[in-house]
């Protein structure tokens, strides 16, 4: 044996560092000229990659483009070396917390015309909330939290969180994998405050989530996508971007916030305080926030933009979408998250892991 | 004579500094770590919070799905190596087939295309119901992970047993029956024992990986499993606490020691 | 021994009896070798089976997976065009070929001067050298982590190499090692004695001999870090990714058919290589026979 592995690996050596070095003469192994390069960090499939590639030739400025699954992934990376990226897209309550731990850069809005231009007042002023005097963050999509349903297999509209107790959908049910996602979830179909630090409610939210536990497929984040096409569960949590991107591939998908009320978020672009390339940042989300830029990546990942000059551009008919464009009127109950500080945040945590390990 | 003796020492320098700085040094700042607060203060908090529900409750289904998929391991792998050291029929090269080659595939593919055959509209569910049969849930459930462990760490058990099986020599078998022994006599009398310690170096080859496992669960689990394993990860990678992940990591460290203890010993013995 | 057997009939007969139970022992065998080939067989389709599936999948123009959408060569095509696969390939390969490469030249190294070390000593030496392979990956990784930051060091290719190299050693160690101390240490100070410098004499006597020790081990050593994800997991920085790490971050998202494709033709080259190898062995051997 050791006589085949002996030659197997002469001639796998030879042939494998002969494509490696191939590769790298044709350019696709090349590292990019450090200087010229900036360092993206956005959520998975929530840019058009071909605005990434026009940004690039356009400005010639190279981009790195990385991705992370939820807000909690993100943190400890850019906590533990910010310089690492220069340009990240963390929601509101996460903008907060980076603030306040001083992670985050100061932005210059002299550089970035297009930002006050074209995005909307309305959501400004939702951004002071966690960005008070807008001075670290602009506005890049915004959404709720509701659920994802299919309409062939499913006998009810689930407009009640009550439905994913419900025993009758055992095993048809997908639940977010993230903290706060998931004990909004439970707080508010309890009735309360999905920002609340109450011990007794967050016990009681803890509890219930245990106990729907058994009738949970799967606790997943972007998966509920595929998962949900593919006709593997009935109903599954998820933002409301994804309602009509899956709908594009299976007609039989449709998204519905139930009536005790959800989540509304806002994720925007921050530049982290170790930034090495803060113009070529700057530059990222001027770009990002160019009309004609933001309507081509509406139309690829369809989460609701605050670019009310994008809008302008839209033919009616998505215009008036109202899964695209929610009325939110409607809604008394919509919260947004809030940063809850170190302490609380250790204790959601805990109390996750409680009922991941029940 | 003292010159190659200053050749060796010059030779053994490089591997000597490396050794340190990247085997002791970083054992030494997991122990630190586990062993420390935030403030830098000694606390054996952290190695205590094994104790926690959640944690050792997780521990406790780690042992549980290592212990089930070592078995399933066992089981399969002694009448397999049997099998082949009976009709030694190209062996090597069989073992090479179902051992190493598979490895070229990446293994997080392979994990992952259990998912595939296993899910709710999957391979085997179309299959059964296809012969009018019910569907089973199959995906997300402790018996995927220990599926999941079995097929990436079946081979680490079939390599000893294999190699202790051929070890024997077939005079001492063939004596045992000589003298009166039945084929179930002899297994249990001279050819189990005699395979005894390939059967404990692979139990220990499968174990240990099974028990640390966060890869298979989050493949195959639906993150409806915490194994000890994902705590660690996750302290790492969402609560950002260090300190905790690596109190936790001291707890697998005591598992891994006593594994590695008994093969020593049972190594020990085999030379004696 | 034959004059023995004959000698007297009541061992003619014992022998008779012994053939016949080696007889009966063979047909028993022989009654059960279906059984026991068909056993085998079970094993083998459980290890091939998800790797047969990865390469029809390959070939599977649906892109959501266990749903067959017709025969497609295009994941195939537009993998050439997928940047950030083929960097992903490139950067593992390199990782694979640069950490078994240095972790042979160090463990070689160490193996030689560990042979004339005192006895405490060695074991000590190989004692730490074992750790890495007895530890669990995720405690090594998460070691390896603490000192990279705590370096202040920027993860990235570099401290995935150097983790590489480290849980490598040990497999060159365990391959060299024994080779080494069958060696015979005459030949090499004869060869000083005829006034060899030290180093022509070890490349013209020692290393010929711990060659395939070398190869195996740096085989195993590649193979290591090509399967590797846990520690890399742990290493790695912004915009560095193995096929591991990105498959792993690809599995949350769906995973890109052009990904099946490259993991496919990875198999497919391999298996043929050694296909090729086996049969110039046998031909080899039957030339030896001759």
């Amino acid at each position: 044996m050791t006589k085949i592995f002996a030659k197997l690996i002469g001639l796998s050596l030879v042939s494998v560092t002969a494509l490696a070095g191939a590769s790298i003469l044709t350019g696709c192994g090349n590292k990019e000229d450090n200087s010229k390069a900036l360092y993206v960090y956005n959520w998975g499939e929530y840019i058009d990659p071909e605005v990434v590639g026009d940004f690039e030739k356009e400005t010639g400025i190279s981009v790195v483009y990385d991705e992370f699954e939820t807000n909690e992934v993100m943190y400890p990376k850019i906590d533990a070396d910010p310089s690492q990226y220069d340009v990240i897209c963390p929601s509101d309550y996460m903008i907060a917390k980076m603030a306040e731990n001083g992670l985050l850069a100061k932005l210059d809005f002299s550089k970035m015309p297009n930002a006050k231009k074209n995005i909307g007042e309305t959501y400004w002023k939702q951004s002071e909330d966690f960005d008070p005097g807008n001075v670290y963050s602009v506005p890049y999509c915004w959404g709720t939290v509701g659920i994802l349903y299919n309409t062939r297999t499913m006998d009810r509209v689930p407009d009640t969180w009550d439905v994913l107790w419900d025993p009758k959908y055992d095993d048809e049910i997908l639940m977010q994998d993230s903290v706060r996602d998931l004990f909004a979830v439970a707080l508010k179909r309890l009735g309360y405050s999905l920002n609340s630090t109450d011990e007794q409610e967050l016990q009681e939210a803890k509890e219930s989530l245990i106990k729907e536990k058994p009738l949970v497929q799967a606790y997943v984040v972007d998966e509920v996508r595929d998962k949900m096409v593919g006709g593997e569960a009935k109903m599954g949590v998820i933002f409301s971007g994804e309602a009509e991107y899956t709908r594009e591939l299976n007609p039989d998908m449709a998204y519905v916030i139930p009536k005790e009320g959800t989540n509304v978020w806002i994720d925007s672009w921050v530049i982290t305080s170790g930034s090495r390339h803060k113009d070529a940042a700057e530059q990222w989300i001027d770009y990002m926030c160019r009309a004609d830029v933001a309507l081509k990546n509406f139309e690829y990942i369809y989460y609701s933009t605050p670019n009310t000059a994008a809008v302008e551009l839209m033919d009616e008919e998505e215009r008036n979408n109202d899964v695209l464009f929610p009325d939110l009127s409607q809604y008394d109950n919509l919260e947004a998250y809030t940063y809850l500080g170190e302490k609380m945040e250790t204790h959601y945590f805990n109390l996750w892991k409680e009922v991941k390990s029940a | 004579m003292n010159r190659t003796k200053h050749i060796s020492r010059v030779l053994g320098l490089p591997y000597r500094l490396w050794a340190a700085v990247f085997i002791v040094v970083p054992l030494v700042m997991v122990i630190w770590y586990g062993l420390t607060d935030a403030n830098g203060h000694a606390t054996f908090a952290n190695v205590a919070a094994i104790a926690d529900p959640a944690h050792s409750k997780a521990l406790l289904m780690s042992i549980l799905l290592a212990a089930a998929a070592t078995l399933v391991c066992l089981l399969l792998a002694y009448p397999l190596c049997m099998f082949l050291v009976e009709t030694e029929s190209h062996s090597n090269s069989f073992l090479t087939m179902l051992l190493i080659i598979p490895m070229w595939m990446n293994f997080l593919l392979r994990t992952y295309a259990w998912q595939s055959i296993l899910e709710k509209t999957g391979i085997l569910n179309t299959a059964l119901t296809a012969l009018g049969l019910h569907p089973l849930r199959l995906i997300n459930t402790p018996g995927a992970i220990i599926l999941g462990m079995v097929y990436n760490f079946l081979p680490f058990m079939v390599l000893p047993i294999y190699n202790s099986l051929e070890k024997i020599d077939p005079n001492v078998i063939n004596a045992a029956r000589d003298l009166g022994a039945s084929s179930r006599q002899t297994f249990l009398k001279v050819t189990f024992p005699l395979s005894l310690p390939g059967v404990i170096s692979g139990i220990n080859l499968v174990f240990v990986p099974a028990l640390t496992t966060f890869v298979i669960t989050s493949l195959l689990g639906g993150g409806k499993i915490l194994l000890i394993g994902n705590v660690i990860e996750q302290e790492f990678t969402l609560a950002y606490d260090w300190h905790l992940g690596s109190g936790l990591s001291l707890v697998l460290l005591i598992f891994i020691i006593i594994s590695v203890v008994i093969s020593t010993l049972t190594d020990k013995e085999e030379e004696a | 021994m034959e004059k023995l057997t004959y000698s007297s009939g009541t061992m003619r007969k014992e022998a008779a009896l012994k053939r016949r139970i080696a007889r009966q022992e063979q047909k028993k065998r022989y009654r059960h070798l279906g059984l026991k080939r068909f056993y085998i067989a079970l094993i083998f389709i459980f290890m091939y089976a998800p790797i047969v599936l990865l390469i029809i999948q390959s070939f599977n123009r649906s892109k959501s997976r266990g749903h067959w959408g017709g025969f497609t060569l295009k994941w195939y095509a537009s993998l050439f065009t997928n940047a950030e696969i083929l960097q992903a390939f490139v950067t593992t390969i390199l990782l694979a070929v640069l950490s078994s490469l240095i972790a042979v030249i160090l463990g070689t190294m160490a193996c030689i001067a560990m042979d004339r070390m005192k006895k405490m000593d060695r074991q000590l030496m190989l004692g730490v050298t074992n750790i890495p392979m007895l530890n669990a990956d995720i405690v090594t990784g998460v070691s390896f982590m603490l000192l990279f930051m705590t370096l202040r060091m920027e993860l990235g290719f570099g401290t995935i190499l150097l983790a590489h190299i480290t849980f490598n050693i040990p497999y060159v160690i365990l391959n060299v090692m024994p080779r080494y101390r069958e060696l015979n240490p005459h030949i090499y100070e004869a060869a000083l004695d005829l006034g060899a410098t030290p180093a022509r004499a070890f490349f013209k006597t020692v290393l010929p001999e711990i060659m395939p020790g070398i190869l195996s081990g740096a085989l195993m050593a590649f193979t290591m870090s090509l399967d590797d994800f846990i520690i890399t997991h742990f290493t790695t920085g912004a915009g560095v990714d193995t096929l591991s790490t990105k498959i792993y971050a690809e599995v949350k998202l769906g995973i890109k058919p052009e990904m099946y494709a490259l993991s496919a033709m990875i198999f497919v080259t391999v298996l043929v290589l050694l296909a090729l190898v086996n049969r110039s062995q046998t031909a080899e051997a039957r030339k030896a026979g001759d």
